[in-house]
Formats: structure tokens, C-alpha cells, sequence
């Protein structure tokens, strides 16, 4: 028994070579995260902020769902998207099942509730506390959310990030609905996923070190955000 | 003639206001004539009703019973965009100083040359120069406070309502603010300002309004309320003595 060494060694060798399989993986998955957070922030934040400022009868009842909906087990929402993009499924007309815009979706599914909670927290605590004087300028409440989003701006980069360290380390889904296929659909976690069950523990050790890197550097940047959110004042507790 | 008009424009009127919360009485005030020019202070314990009061003035609450009127007529959306609130907590954007005054002049429609122009002279005003890119919630309490008011000013009003500015400051701080008021003042800005110190009331005020459990219990003229009080009421509160 040698250990794991070899293993280090070569996973680091692919690592400094810049191996292309390797980075191809990596980037995939950059990607099919990045465009997913994006995407739920087009979608969360005005939702967040609608739910934050509109007052409309079933209000508390969604925001309820919405608080539930952040802590849905991944592989269930795999199933679900996998429901809907199956060939008899709804969406199954669209041919998008184990391609990476379907894993996109189930990455949607996932981040968009944590961003339109996170968001809907922190705008109704600024709104509160702004009422009576953007009242007072003459402010009107629909004139107030694009204000209120502005200076939420600090827990909202926040939010993304928190979603983004979600939707980047997350395996469930993506795995049942973008199928794990070779040059398609491999990105960092299931692809550590399988090699580490064939055995081939170099790949998957490579991976599992960008993996978290990319962690820790999204948490030095939560970190650097909420120093600076002290340093300004925009704590919004 | 142009100073009668505008002293007209800025007569108060409070008629049979009522305010109410589970079955007690917060605001009691059958009538109330602010006719100006000011400093209009009002004066009073803890609870009894001045922000309440306040508030109504400004239009931020609107009361069980009763009316406001300005110029003779209910109290109206042009009347409240010539009206500025600043309030005990200082409400700062959490952005930099010069973006808080920013954004009431942007609102106002000024252009990008004539607001660096207006907010380079309200911070000198104000003693804030230099603070221009500082985050406004990183300011001190007195800065805090003088920048809400500067960002009032900056919306040029005809009245200024200002609810116990200074209770959270020290005297030094205290005095900046006074002096940013009087000058106000005397740049025409009428100025109602509730307080529960009774010196300031002494350095600031030309009318005082005494207010005790909801009550406005006298009104008149600052020298007459302050050293000749009419009420018990009154008497007790200038006497030190806690009303309750
Ligand atoms: N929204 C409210 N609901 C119930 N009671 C209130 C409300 N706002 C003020 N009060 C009560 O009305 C009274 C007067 O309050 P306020 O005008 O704030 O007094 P102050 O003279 O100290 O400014 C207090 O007893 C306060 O508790
Ligand atoms: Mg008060």
C-alpha cells in the first residue's frame, strides 16, 4: 500500500498543466452556475421585493412556501425538473432532458427561492425603517423598491453568492437531469462523483481542490462584503 | 405684500383632531392655530402626544377625527412637497453623504451641474465639506443629524417639521444643529419643531406650544409660556417637576 500519494501527485500534475479535460469540466460547471444565479436574480429579486413592500391577501402564505421551497432537498427538485423535461413530460417537446440548459433549470429551481427569501428579509427591514421618510419626500411605495434595492445592495451580492456556493457544490440534481455524460453534461460534482466509484481518485481529487477553492473564495468574498457592510454602516439589523 | 402672502401660505390650522388606539385617547386637539413665523416649539413630557401631533402636520398620519389645513384649505399633496420632515433617528440612505442630497435634488429635477453645484453649498452649509464621499451611516450622530436636515433643506421647503433633533447629542453638537435652524429660520424656512428641553425651547422658539397627555394645555408666545404659565400643566413641567 503506497497510500494516496500518487494520486495527490497526479491530481496536481493535472492541475498545474492545465489539463483540458479537467478545465473543460471546470468551466462547464462555472458556467451552468453562473447563468443560473443570474437568472434567479432576475427572477427573485422582484419577487423578494414585491413580496417585501406589496401588502395583498395571501402574502404570508407565500412568503411560508417561498421560506420552504429554500430548503427543498436537491434530489427532489431533480426529480421534478426531470418530470417536466421528459419526453412525455410537459416540457418534453423541447428535448432539453441531460443537456446543460436543463441542468441550468434545475439550478434555477434551487437558487431562485434563496434569493427572493434573502431578498424579501432585507428589503422589508430597509423598507420599515425608510417608510415614514421616503413618505415624507414624497416617495411613493412602487418609487420606493428600486431605492430600497439599491441599498440593500450589499445583502443582496450576499444572497447571489450564498446561492451561487449552492448551486456550484450541489450534485443531486444536476446528476439526474444532465445525465453526467461525457463532454455534455460532466461538471465538477458529478464528475467526482463518478470517478471516485471507478476509482480513478487523480480526476476526482483535482476536481474536489478547485471545488474548494472556489468555496473558500466565494466565503472570503461574503467576508470582505459584510466588513465592509460594518465599515459603511449598511448593516441593516 | 409678497411677505403677507407668504405668511398666509404658511398658517396652520388643526381642527377637532383625534387620534385613538384601543378605546384611549393619544391626541386630543379641539384647535390649534400656527400662524407663524416661528420657531413654533413644541413642548412637553415623554408621551404626550408631540411627534403624535407632528406627524399629523405632516400628513404622515392621518388622524381618527379632525382635520389640518394650510392656507384654508385641507391639508394637500402641494402642500406636503413644500413641507420637510426631519426625524429624532436620522433616516440616512445607506449611501454617501453627497448621493443622500443627491437624491432628493435629483428628485427635484435639477440638473447634473447645478446638484454638484447645490450640494457643494449645502455641505458647506452645514460644515460637512470634505465628508462628500464618506458613507453616510458612518457619520457621527450630530453629522448624522445635520446632514437630515441639510437633505430637508435641500428640498427647499416653506416648513420644516423637526421632531427632537437634538436628544440624542451632546450640547457642543446640540448648539451646531440650533444654529442650522435658526438660520433656516431666518432664511424664511417656518419651522415647527418638537422638543422636551426647555432651554431650547428659551434660545429657539417664538411661539411655544405646551403639549401634556394628548393635550395641547397653552399656546402663545415663547416670553409669555415660558416665564408667565398660564396652566398647572404648564407650571409643573417649566417647574422641573415631572408631569404625569
Ligand atoms: N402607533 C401607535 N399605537 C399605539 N400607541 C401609540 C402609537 N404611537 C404613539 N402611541 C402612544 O401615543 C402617546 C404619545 O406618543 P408620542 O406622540 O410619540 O409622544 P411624545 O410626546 O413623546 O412624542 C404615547 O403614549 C405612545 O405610546
Ligand atoms: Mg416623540
Amino acid at each position: 500500500m503506497h497510500g494516496f500519494a500518487v494520486e495527490f501527485n497526479t491530481a496536481f500534475t493535472l492541475i498545474l498543466n492545465g489539463d483540458p479535460e479537467l478545465w473543460a469540466i471546470v468551466l462547464l460547471s462555472l458556467k451552468v452556475s453562473v447563468f443560473a444565479v443570474l437568472i434567479s436574480a432576475l427572477i427573485g429579486m422582484p419577487v423578494g421585493a414585491a413580496l417585501a413592500v406589496a401588502r395583498f391577501p395571501g402574502r404570508r402564505v407565500l412568503i411560508i412556501l417561498m421560506n420552504a421551497l429554500m430548503g427543498f432537498p436537491p434530489v427532489v427538485v431533480g426529480l421534478l425538473v426531470y418530470l417536466m423535461l421528459s419526453r412525455s413530460g410537459p416540457l418534453g417537446v423541447l428535448e432539453l432532458l441531460y443537456t446543460p440548459t436543463a441542468m441550468i433549470i434545475a439550478q434555477v429551481v434551487l437558487v431562485t427561492p434563496i434569493v427572493a427569501a434573502l431578498t424579501r428579509q432585507v428589503v422589508e427591514m430597509l423598507a420599515e425603517e425608510y417608510s415614514e421618510q421616503l413618505r415624507s419626500l414624497g416617495v411613493s411605495r412602487l418609487a420606493s423598491v428600486p431605492v430600497l434595492l439599491w441599498d440593500a445592495r450589499l445583502a443582496l451580492v450576499t444572497a447571489l453568492l450564498a446561492g451561487f456556493g449552492r448551486a456550484i457544490a450541489e450534485v443531486g440534481a444536476v446528476i439526474i437531469v444532465g445525465g453526467n455524460i461525457n463532454h455534455v453534461t460532466r461538471v465538477m460534482t458529478t464528475t467526482i462523483a463518478l470517478e471516485t466509484s471507478k476509482g480513478n481518485l487523480a480526476l476526482a481529487l483535482a476536481l474536489g481542490a478547485i471545488l474548494i477553492g472556489i468555496a473558500i473564495a466565494v466565503n472570503a468574498m461574503v467576508s470582505t462584503l459584510s466588513l465592509r457592510a460594518e465599515r459603511e454602516g449598511l448593516r441593516h439589523a | 405684500m409678497r411677505d403677507l402672502v407668504s405668511e398666509m401660505a404658511r398658517r396652520i390650522t388643526v381642527n377637532g383632531l383625534q387620534i385613538a388606539r384601543n378605546g384611549t385617547a393619544l391626541l386630543d386637539v379641539p384647535h390649534l392655530t400656527l400662524s407663524g413665523p416661528g420657531p413654533t416649539l413644541i413642548l412637553g413630557p415623554n408621551g404626550a402626544g408631540k411627534s403624535l401631533l407632528l406627524r399629523c402636520l405632516h400628513g404622515l398620519i392621518a388622524p381618527d377625527k379632525g382635520y389640518v389645513e394650510q392656507d384654508g384649505v385641507p391639508l394637500n399633496a402641494d402642500h406636503k412637497a413644500r413641507q420637510a420632515m426631519v426625524f429624532q433617528q436620522p433616516v440616512l440612505l445607506r449611501r454617501s453623504v453627497a448621493a443622500n442630497l443627491d437624491f432628493v435634488l435629483k428628485r427635484q429635477g435639477l440638473q447634473r451641474v447645478a446638484r454638484k453645484t447645490r450640494i457643494a453649498d449645502l455641505l458647506a452649509q452645514g460644515g460637512l465639506d470634505g465628508k462628500a464621499r464618506q458613507a453616510a451611516r458612518s457619520l457621527s450622530g450630530g453629522e448624522a443629524q445635520r446632514l437630515a436636515i441639510l437633505r430637508a433643506l435641500a428640498l427647499d421647503p416653506d416648513t420644516l417639521f423637526l421632531d427632537e433633533p437634538t436628544s440624542a447629542l451632546d450640547p457642543g453638537a446640540t448648539q451646531v444643529i440650533e444654529r442650522m435652524i435658526l438660520r433656516a429660520s431666518e432664511g424664511g424656512v417656518r419651522i415647527v419643531m418638537v422638543t422636551h428641553d426647555i432651554g431650547q425651547a428659551r434660545r429657539l422658539a417664538s411661539d411655544v406650544v405646551m403639549m401634556q397627555g394628548g393635550h395641547v394645555v397653552e399656546h402663545g408666545d415663547a416670553r409669555q409660556v415660558l416665564d408667565d404659565p398660564k396652566s398647572d400643566a404648564s407650571r409643573k413641567y417649566l417647574a422641573g417637576g415631572l408631569v404625569t
